[in-house]
C-alpha cells in the first residue's frame, strides 16, 4: 500500500492541548515536517516560550529548552554562541515576544543572532484567558480591554508591527508575515519557515517569520469565523508578505 | 602549575575563570564588577587561541538567561554583576536551580538598597542565601576573603555547579573586587567534552534520547514530585558542602563571626585584642549557603560577636546555629563604610566589660 500522508517522524505520540481552530497546531506541524525534510533533529535545539505553546516539549523528539517568559531569545543566544554549529529555533507568542520579552527579541535582532524566530501573533493572550496583547487591534475586546470600547489608544496605545520593526535592523536578514487561514497560505507559511531555517544553516543573520494565527476561543467566535476575521480585520493592520530578504536583494 | 602575579581581585578572578575553561561570558557593566566583562572583552580579542566569547547583554535579565542557555549545552558560562543587576537576575536564579543548570554567577556586593552606592557592603546576604527569586530553591553561595581565595573559589564554583547541577554564586564585594594582592593563579583543569555531558543540549536522534530543559509544572502530583527531587538535591548539598575556617577557638571567651572583606578586619581586630590579653577567636564562614552550622556545634559558654557590613543579616543564621542565641551580639556598618580593626576592638572591649 502506498503511503500518501503520515505524521512527521519527529512527532511523539502526544496529543496537543490546543483548542479547536487554533493556529499553533498548524504551525507546529509545519515545523515537524521541515525538521524531517531538512534533517534537523540530530543537530537542532528548540527554544520554547511561556504561553499556549509551552507544552510543546511533549510533541517533538528534539533537544529543547523551555525558557522563562519573554527570555527565549536570550536563552537561544547562550545556546547558539556556545555552539554555533547547532540549528536553533525560537518560537514565541505575542505576550512573550512583544510584551514581556520586547528587549530580548530587539537586542537579539540588533546583535544579528543567527537563529530562526517564529512569532505567533494572534492578537490576544490565549493561555491566561483572552487578556489584551500589545498586538490586539484597536477596538478589539479582551478581558482586560472590555466592551464597549475594547482597546483604546488613550489607555493602551496602538498595535505593534513586529515584522516591520525587526526588518529595520541590519542584523535581521529576513522578515516575512504569513498566515495559516487557507491551504495556500499554509503552504506559503511553510515556505517562509523553510527559508528562515535555510538562512540560518547558511550562517546568515536572524530570520523572522510572523504568523497571523487564529484564536477562536480568545476571540470569542467560531473556528470558521476566526479564519475570516484574519482577512477582514488582521491583515489590514498586519499586511502579509516579505518585508525584508537581503539574500533575495543580492541576486 | 600556576604562577605568582600581583593582580586586582576582579581581573585575577576573571583570569582564573578563563583558566577553569569558562570561555563564555555574558554580562552588563555595573560598578564594581565592570573589570570582569572588560577583561573578557580584551581576552576575546587578544587571545584568539582561547576561543572566548564575550557578549555585552542589553540587561542583566538577558545576561542571566544567556548564561542559562549556554550552561544547558554543557559549556562553562558565567556572568558578573552587583546588587541592582543581581536583583534583575533573580528570576533566572530560580529557573536555573530548578532546571539543574550549572551556571556560575559572580555577585560583587555594593551598598544598597535601591540605586545605592558603589562602595563595599554585605547587604545582599539574604538575597543570595535565602533565594531572591520565587519558589523553594537554593543556590550554593561561596564567600572568599582574599584575592587568592577569589581565584580558587572561582574555579571550585564551576566544579560544584557541575557536581550538583545547580547555580553557584561567588559572593565578592567592592573591596575584594578592587584590591590588588599577590596571587598564585590556578592552573587549567582537564574538562570533559561539553556535548558529551549527560544532560547537554546538542541534538538527538540515532544515538541519543532527547534532552528537554523543562520547569513547567503539569498538575500537583507531577509538580510535587519535581519539588521533592529538588529538595533532595539541596539536602545532599547541605550535608556535604559546609565550609568555614576557625581561628583560636580553644581558649577563646569571645568569638568573632565574619565573612568576606569584613573577615579581614576581624582577623586584625582579633590579633589586637589578643595583644591586650583578651581571648578572642573567630569563625569565618566560607560557604554562606549551606551555612556552616557545624562550625558552631558544641560551643558553649562563649560570647559571639557577628560583624557585617549590613544591618544584620548573617547574624540570623548564627543565632540559628548556636546553642543559646542570647550569646550572640551584632556589630554592623551601613552605607559603604568599612570599620577599622580598632573600631571592632572597641566593640570587643565593651563585651569584656559586660
Amino acid at each position: 500500500m502506498k503511503v500518501i500522508y503520515e505524521k512527521p517522524k519527529v512527532f511523539t505520540d502526544s496529543v496537543t492541548t490546543y483548542c479547536g481552530g487554533c493556529g499553533h497546531g498548524i504551525v507546529g506541524k509545519l515545523i515537524g515536517e521541515l525538521i524531517d525534510e531538512m534533517g534537523l533533529q540530530e543537530n537542532g535545539i528548540m527554544v520554547w516560550p511561556i504561553g499556549c505553546s509551552c507544552l510543546s516539549d511533549r510533541y517533538y523528539d528534539m533537544d529543547m529548552m523551555m525558557a522563562l517568559h519573554g527570555r527565549a531569545p536570550a536563552a537561544a543566544t547562550g545556546i547558539k554562541r556556545a555552539d554555533p554549529s547547532k540549528f536553533v529555533m525560537v518560537y514565541q507568542g505575542d505576550g512573550d515576544l512583544v510584551s514581556e520579552g520586547m528587549a530580548e527579541i530587539m537586542h537579539a535582532g540588533i546583535r544579528g543572532e543567527k537563529f530562526s524566530v517564529i512569532f505567533i501573533n494572534n492578537a490576544i493572550y490565549g493561555m491566561t484567558g483572552a487578556q489584551m496583547a500589545p498586538t490586539t487591534l484597536m477596538g478589539q475586546t479582551a478581558s482586560t480591554a472590555p466592551a464597549p470600547t475594547g482597546r483604546c489608544e488613550d489607555n493602551s496605545g496602538y498595535p505593534v508591527k513586529m515584522a516591520e520593526i525587526l526588518a529595520m535592523l541590519p542584523g535581521v536578514c529576513y522578515s516575512e508575515r504569513v498566515t495559516v487561514n487557507t491551504p495556500a497560505r499554509i503552504n506559503q507559511c511553510k515556505k517562509a519557515l523553510k527559508h528562515a531555517f535555510e538562512l540560518q544553516l547558511q550562517g546568515k543573520g536572524m530570520g523572522f517569520v510572523e504568523v497571523l494565527s487564529p484564536c477562536p476561543t480568545g476571540w470569542g467566535m467560531s473556528a470558521v469565523k476566526a479564519l475570516d476575521w484574519i482577512d477582514e480585520k488582521m491583515t489590514e493592520v498586519y499586511p502579509l508578505g516579505v518585508i525584508k530578504d537581503t539574500e533575495k536583494e543580492d541576486k | 602549575m600556576g604562577n605568582q602575579v600581583f593582580m586586582q581581585g576582579n581581573e585575577a578572578m576573571a583570569e582564573s575563570a578563563i583558566r577553569a575553561g569558562c570561555k563564555l561570558f555574558f554580562g552588563y557593566p555595573i560598578t564594581p564588577s565592570s573589570e570582569v566583562p572588560e577583561y573578557y572583552a580584551r581576552a576575546m580579542r587578544e587571545r584568539p587561541e582561547e576561543g572566548i566569547t564575550f557578549i555585552q547583554a542589553e540587561t542583566e535579565v538577558a545576561a542571566f538567561n544567556m548564561v542559562a542557555g549556554a550552561a544547558a549545552t554543557g559549556h562553562r558560562a558565567m556572568t558578573a554583576t552587583s546588587g541592582p543587576g543581581f536583583s534583575l537576575g533573580q528570576e533566572a536564579m530560580s529557573y536555573m536551580s530548578a532546571a539543574d543548570l550549572p551556571a556560575v554567577i559572580v555577585e560583587i556586593m555594593r551598598a544598597g538598597p535601591a540605586d545605592g552606592e558603589i562602595l563595599a557592603a554585605q547587604g545582599d546576604y539574604f538575597q543570595a542565601t535565602k533565594g531572591g527569586g520565587h519558589g523553594d530553591y537554593c543556590n550554593l553561595v561561596l564567600a572568599p576573603y582574599s584575592v587568592q581565595e577569589l581565584c580558587e573559589l572561582m574555579q571550585e564554583s564551576f566544579e560544584l555547579a557541575e557536581k550538583y547541577r545547580n547555580p553557584v554564586i561567588l559572593l565578592s564585594d567592592a573591596t575584594l573586587a578592587k584590591m590588588r594582592e599577590s596571587v598564585e593563579l590556578p592552573g587549567r583543569p582537564e574538562l570533559p567534552v561539553p556535548s558529551e555531558l549527560p544532560n547537554a543540549l546538542r541534538g538527538c536522534g540515532k544515538d541519543k534520547e532527547p534532552h528537554k530543559v523543562i520547569t513547567c509544572g503539569d498538575g500537583a502530583v507531577q509538580w510535587g514530585a519535581f519539588n521533592d527531587r529538588l529538595q533532595a538535591k539541596y539536602q545532599v548539598i547541605r550535608e556535604a558542602e559546609e565550609r568555614w575556617e576557625s581561628y583560636n577557638l580553644e581558649d577563646a571567651d569571645i568569638i568573632l563571626v565574619a565573612y568576606g572583606s569584613m573577615a579581614r578586619v576581624c582577623v586584625s581586630a582579633m590579633n589586637l585584642a589578643r595583644a591586650e590579653g583578651i581571648k578572642v577567636g573567630m569563625i569565618r564562614p566560607i560557604s554562606l549557603w549551606p551555612f556552616p552550622q557545624k562550625a558552631f556545634a558544641g560551643i558553649t559558654g562563649k560570647k559571639f560577636l557577628v560583624c557585617e557590613l549590613s544591618a544584620g543579616q548573617m547574624v540570623e543564621d548564627v543565632k540559628l546555629s548556636v546553642e543559646n542565641k542570647r550569646d550572640v551580639s551584632f556589630f554592623g556598618k551601613l552605607g559603604g563604610t568599612t570599620p577599622s580593626p580598632k573600631v571592632v576592638l572597641e566593640q570587643i572591649r565593651k563585651m569584656e566589660v559586660c
